[in-house]
């Protein structure tokens, strides 16, 4: 154990959700989807297709239809920047968090792409997804969204 | 009007008191409860026996440990033991349950305090844990960057960067729109002046039923209505320029079935207030209410007090005979993702 330094007593402050969780059958077959390198949306019992997917209907409540492939292009409907990464995020070089909705869906999912400026990336950008080279079954397995040209 | 969101009984809020940032950040939080409990019971003249349930609002996220509102409770006065309750939320929703509680006809009054301090922390970061687990979460995302995607979803549907000014403006961060839009980005389109000033805070209130309530305030702010309501969890499922449940709740308190004088709204986030009040307005608020006169919340934005502040200078109003009629607001979630209403009223 590290001695105290000078008779200051030190603790570590670790911020966590320490909770076990289960994924449950819609978010269970996306995130092993996600480590197969695939991409899975739900479409809904009023042919809307939700990205990532949802067990419920958001508008209606209603139980989803099924899980379907979802596009990996889409567009950009919000974006903000980050000058200055910290190790919490999704890269450790300048990237915007963007809402990307992606081809055929009616809902948009919260990523990170990378881009040099918000100029080059802003609302309305097409992106494509990038895989992370290895995969564990987590939203990580998307290593990024990058402008398509 | 939703009859489920109607006082079944008279109830009012008859007393509110709440620290100053000053005052707050010199007390530990047993202190502090003690003071502002004190001061909205025995300084209000209200007697403690006659209180018959006692709700408090934290986080034990701000604090770093666990069930740290029990400790805090001592500062209410429990060595006769009362019946009390908790929630992990804003002030605001445990009134929503004292008022609930009050409905059942059988106490007389009931005490709602709430507080909050900084966070051991990054509070942008703790903020965050509400988001879920799963898909938002492992992101790395803060509040600040989640508001600032609300704000660049609300300039690509015709927002603007000077309405937001306005808000700072208004708010007291802001000298004017020209020095608001001058500062540098901190979470484009976000500037310093949209976001809020986190201080310490507690603040206190006591609620009471019908001939009890007339009997200790010259002038009760009587709930007429209440509702809460939130939105899917997924930022993306949504129009983030817009507050559907905030607008629902409002329709729900029947916002519009009168005139009002003053809204108090209860926005973290600069850019929250033009939604806010454009879902206020859809739900029928008069276009003429003054909207935070009482400066708002966000110059001294005490997280878990401030939306009960909110509620609380909107009651405020009516015991100082400044309105008739006031509407309070609250909200939890970086992109105002969960509000509650009140509506206020005068009765002679």
């Amino acid at each position: 154990m590290q001695q105290p330094i000078d008779g200051v007593l030190e603790a570590p402050y670790v911020m966590e959700y320490t909770y076990r969780r289960s994924l449950g059958p819609v978010m269970s077959a996306f995130f092993t989807a996600l480590r197969d390198g695939r991409l899975l949306g739900a479409r809904t019992a009023s042919g809307k297709l939700v990205v990532p997917p949802l067990e419920w209907d958001p508008e209606t409540g209603a139980a989803i239809a099924g899980l379907e492939p979802a596009a990996e292009e889409g567009v950009v409907t919000a974006a903000t920047w980050v000058a200055a990464p910290e190790p919490r995020h999704l890269l450790q070089e300048p990237f915007a968090y963007a809402l990307i909705q992606l081809d055929g869906a009616s809902t948009a999912m919260l990523h990170a792409v990378a881009c040099a400026s918000l100029e080059a990336c802003p609302v309305g950008t097409r992106v494509k997804l990038v895989w992370s080279e290895s995969r564990t079954g987590s939203l990580r397995d998307i290593r990024c969204f990058e402008p398509v040209n | 009007m939703s009859t489920f969101n109607t006082s079944r009984e008279e109830i009012a809020i008859v007393s509110f008191v709440e620290l100053s940032p000053a005052e707050a950040s010199q007390l530990d939080e047993i202190e502090t409860i003690q003071t502002i409990v004190s001061r909205a019971t025995d300084g209000a003249g209200i007697a403690r026996d006659r209180i018959g349930f006692t709700v408090s609002g934290s986080c034990d996220m701000l604090v770093g440990r666990p069930f740290s509102w029990i400790m805090a409770m001592d500062g209410a006065g429990v060595s006769k033991p009362i019946e009390e309750s908790h929630v992990e939320m804003d002030g605001a929703w445990a009134l929503y349950e004292a008022w609930v509680r009050l409905q059942h006809g059988d106490i007389d009054a009931a005490l709602i305090y709430c507080f909050g301090a900084n966070a051991a922390e990054d509070l942008m970061q703790v903020l965050a844990l509400q988001l879920d687990p799963y898909y938002l979460a492992p992101t790395g995302i803060n509040a600040a960057e989640v508001a600032a995607l609300q704000a660049s979803a609300m300039l690509a549907s015709g927002a603007t960067e000077r309405q937001f000014a306005e808000v700072a403006v208004r708010a007291g961060l802001a000298v004017s729109v020209e020095a608001a839009l001058a500062e540098p980005y901190l979470h484009r389109p976000l500037r310093a002046s949209d976001l809020p000033r986190f201080s310490d805070g507690a603040a206190a209130m006591v609620i009471a039923r019908g001939d009890y309530a007339r009997s200790v305030c010259a002038r009760p702010a009587w709930i007429q209505s209440m509702a809460h309501i939130a939105d899917g969890h997924s930022l993306g499922a949504r129009d983030l320029s817009k507050s559907p449940s905030l607008e629902k709740a409002a329709r729900l308190a029947g916002v519009g079935a009168k005139a009002t004088q003053i809204v108090e709204v209860h926005a973290p986030f600069g850019p929250q207030e033009v939604i806010a009040l454009e879902a206020l307005k859809q739900a029928g608020l008069s276009a003429d209410a003054k909207v935070n006169p009482s400066g708002g919340t966000r110059a001294a934005q005490s997280v878990m007090v401030a939306g009960l502040a909110a509620i609380g200078r909107a009651a405020s109003a009516i015991h100082r005979g400044e309105a008739s009629r006031t509407v309070g607001h609250a909200s939890s979630g970086p992109a105002l993702q969960h509000n509650l209403i009140a509506v206020l009223e005068e009765r002679s």
